[in-house]
């Protein structure tokens, strides 16, 4: 092809202009809002709960220096900012897991949970939870077991991991193999029927305190990180996001579907790994420290791309990983209930809070289609 | 010049492999080349294995047997992007990206060639810019490909395939989903493209008048697997079209070009008049089984008087004339004389079998309503 005489009109190339730019300014402001807008929580989360902690003395304590009452310090540093460093990880973990999972299976439904990921976790935990309470049980001895700490103990943690990480060798092992994603979908969709039914046999034959403790698990929660749990969770979560926004090119390529994303050169395969890989990383980091958080993961993705109008991944993925920080920490403080002793379940506020929201902005689209890339 | 190739098989067999059993095999000893510059159509009846030859050609399935150069080298030694860079795929899939805009639909056409962000240079904008250009679409750049229509896509579409500046570009049935006027503009736009760029464009196609007009070259695929290859003209003298297209019931027609339900001629009407009215009033007759004889021709081209079947002399005559800023047509049968107004009177009447034609009253109603 003669690249040379392509006729280049003057006047064509000054009306588009603003689309040569790879970022245009609107979208550029928009992202750098999203990011003061998750610093605002961020801050928020640390000044209010039970006490209200002034933000001037907040920014005296991160600075390392004391506050006017010596609890504040103690509340902040080892309550608050745990949590809150927590649920912006959280936050930002699973939208990013959710959009890619969105693409790569051209679905608008799909999250970061259809793989089978948080029901790997779940059947971990109540394999810990509840098959030592059938064996009290039967026992006749359930004094032992009252007053098991909740989510965030690094048993239920570990059995979660255990459990997210054998799904996620079998989902890739699969993954190698097939061809089409779809297939990969009932699978996950399957696998996730067959862990409910077997915690549901757990749960039948179970003592009703260890029932309690495994629901309260499925609730959710960001407060039951340690600093020494965020050791391993941080890292593991900050390796998952970079992956995730290494893949931004060929995520692209994939909103064509993968037929155009071969013809395009993309090693399709390859590439589909590395997505579930660093995706279901994500998750199940998540779901082992926190519990399984429903509905962000699903509804950031489809916020984001309304509110940006786009679905190029390169402004996408920076997106919802501020966004899914914002709102974990929008979630986390409205569950503190601040100024009372009571906190709510978060997976309930996530979605009563979240769900009016995203079913307005989606009716607000003119075509359905455009608010998301299935 | 002419031996100058950029795509070439040998002894190609195309089909799927399948578990433990033997492959179905959907074509064989295919061996055929496409040169730079030229727009070649493929067709043939559904089930042929035209989108299976197209797939096997862009290297999304593998051959059963054979070879593929493309540019010279064989299509199992390039690399992903090398292929990329060399051959581009415009499907019939419906492509749905979601919010993005014409121009961010092309410029993934440059993901052979940018970074691993995907981030476009000053040249990659050029390129996106003239592939909007050459496919008459600048004004698509800013749309969101959601709000376009099917043929506003298409041709956005064939415009990110043109972006990854490709030696050969394949094309499943890029006119399927649109309007006539469309499917011309699209279609001489590849018969452009092609001799610009010097391109090789393959489509495949059902579209037989389109391909007819516009390919250098067709391709047939039989639904027994063969291919016939050769300028359209060639392949309708030489009784290929019969051959691939036999078995579905229907005869392919020499003179036209087109294809027409088997059945017997009710009778052969002699037609007079002129202009466009006569053809059409023809293409009307003919619809209902009539066998029309134009006039100041006997029908009977010397070409052609071997395969056609013996003349039976006209049954009656139909003429067209304008009478009072309308048309008339009168037909002169078994003795008769009736006069219609419209096409769809007379066709009626003869479908009838020439029972209750219309009145002079009828006649004089519908000529006043026109006034």
């Amino acid at each position: 092809m003669n690249r040379e005489n392509a006729p280049f009109a003057a006047s064509n190339i000054r009306v588009h202009a603003s689309l040569t730019r790879n970022f245009p300014a609107g979208p550029g402001l928009l992202l750098a809002g999203l990011a003061l807008l998750a610093l605002a929580a961020f801050m928020l989360s640390l000044a209010v709960g039970s006490v209200r902690i002034p933000l001037d003395e907040i920014v005296a304590v991160l600075l390392g220096g004391d506050a006017s009452k010596p609890a504040w310090a103690t509340i902040v540093l080892k309550f608050r900012l745990p949590k809150a460093l927590t649920a912006m990880l959280a936050g930002a973990a699973l939208s990013v897991s959710g959009l890619q999972m969105q693409t790569l299976f051209r679905n608008p439904l799909a999250g970061p949970f259809v793989l089978g990921i948080s029901s790997g976790a779940s059947l971990g935990v109540a394999v810990a939870v509840l098959l030592a309470g059938v064996a009290v049980g039967l026992g006749g001895s359930t004094t032992l077991l009252a007053g098991i700490s909740l989510a965030g103990d690094t048993s239920l943690a570990l059995s979660a991991i255990v459990g997210s990480g054998l799904v996620l060798l079998l989902v890739m092992s699969v993954a190698r193999r097939v061809q089409s994603g779809m297939t990969l979908l009932i699978l996950g969709l399957m696998f996730g029927y067959t862990t409910s039914a077997l915690v549901s046999v757990l749960i039948y034959f179970s003592v009703v305190e260890r029932i309690q403790a495994y629901i309260s698990w499925t609730f959710g929660s960001f407060g039951g990180v340690t600093w020494r749990q965020l050791q391993v969770m941080a890292p593991a979560i900050l390796l998952g996001l970079v992956g995730g926004h290494l893949l931004m090119k060929p995520l692209n390529a994939l909103l064509l579907g993968e037929t155009y994303a071969l013809s395009l050169g993309l090693n399709v395969r390859r590439v589909r790994l590395g997505i579930i890989g660093s995706s279901a990383i994500l998750a199940g980091v998540v779901t082992a420290f926190c519990g399984p958080i429903g509905f962000l993961g699903i509804a950031v993705p489809h916020l984001c791309r309304s509110l940006l109008n786009t679905s190029d991944h390169r402004l996408l993925l920076p997106a919802v990983s501020f966004m899914g920080a914002t709102l974990a920490l929008g979630a986390d403080i409205v569950a503190g209930l601040p100024g009372s002793q009571l906190t709510l379940p978060l997976n309930a506020v996530t979605a009563l809070l979240g769900a009016p929201v995203v079913i307005w902005v989606i009716l607000r689209q003119r075509n359905l289609r455009q608010a998301f890339a299935g | 010049m002419s031996e100058e190739t950029v795509l070439r098989t040998r002894d190609l067999s195309i089909g799927y492999r399948r578990t433990r059993r033997a492959p179905a095999v959907i074509a064989s000893d295919l061996s055929f080349s496409l040169r730079p510059g030229e727009l070649v159509c493929l067709l043939g009846p559904n089930g042929a294995g035209k989108s299976t030859l197209m797939r096997t050609l862009a290297r999304l399935q593998p051959p059963l047997s054979g070879q593929i150069w493309l540019d010279e080298r064989l299509l199992d030694d390039l690399r992903p992007g090398q292929l990329a860079r060399r051959l581009s795929i415009v499907l019939t899939d419906r492509v749905d990206v979601g919010a993005m805009s014409g121009y961010g639909l092309v410029s993934l056409g440059r993901h052979p060639y940018t970074g691993w962000t995907g981030t476009l240079e000053e040249q990659d904008q050029q390129i996106v810019q003239w592939a909007l250009q050459a496919v008459r679409a600048t004004d698509l750049a800013d749309r969101l490909t959601v709000e376009m229509s099917d043929g506003e896509r298409q041709k956005v579409l064939i415009a990110r395939a043109l972006a990854q500046q490709p030696r050969v570009m394949l094309l499943d049935e890029p006119t399927a989903f649109l309007d006539l006027p469309r499917r011309v503009e699209v279609m001489d736009l590849l018969r452009q493209l092609a001799s610009e760029n010097r391109q090789a464009i393959l489509l495949s196609t059902h579209d037989l008048d389109l391909a007819l007009r516009n390919a250098d070259r067709l391709w047939l695929l039989s639904a027994d697997g063969e291919l016939f290859d050769g300028a359209p003209e060639d392949l309708i003298l030489n009784g290929a079209f019969e051959r691939v297209f036999s078995a579905e019931g229907v005869t392919f027609d020499r003179e036209r070009g087109s294809f027409h339900t088997r059945q017997e001629a009710c009778g052969r009407l002699r037609l007079e008049g002129d202009g466009v009215a006569v053809f059409w009033t023809g293409r009307a007759l003919e619809r209902i089984g009539y066998a029309v004889e134009k006039e100041g021709e006997n029908g009977d081209s010397a070409s052609y008087a071997t395969i056609l079947p013996p003349q039976k002399s006209a049954i009656g005559t139909v003429s067209v004339r304008m009478q009072d800023d309308g048309l008339i047509y009168n037909l002169e049968m078994e003795g008769r004389e009736d006069a219609f107004a419209t096409l769809s009177a007379l066709t009626t009447y003869l479908r009838r079998g020439g029972a209750g034609g219309e009145t002079d009253a009828q006649i004089d109603e519908d000529l006043y309503a026109r006034r």
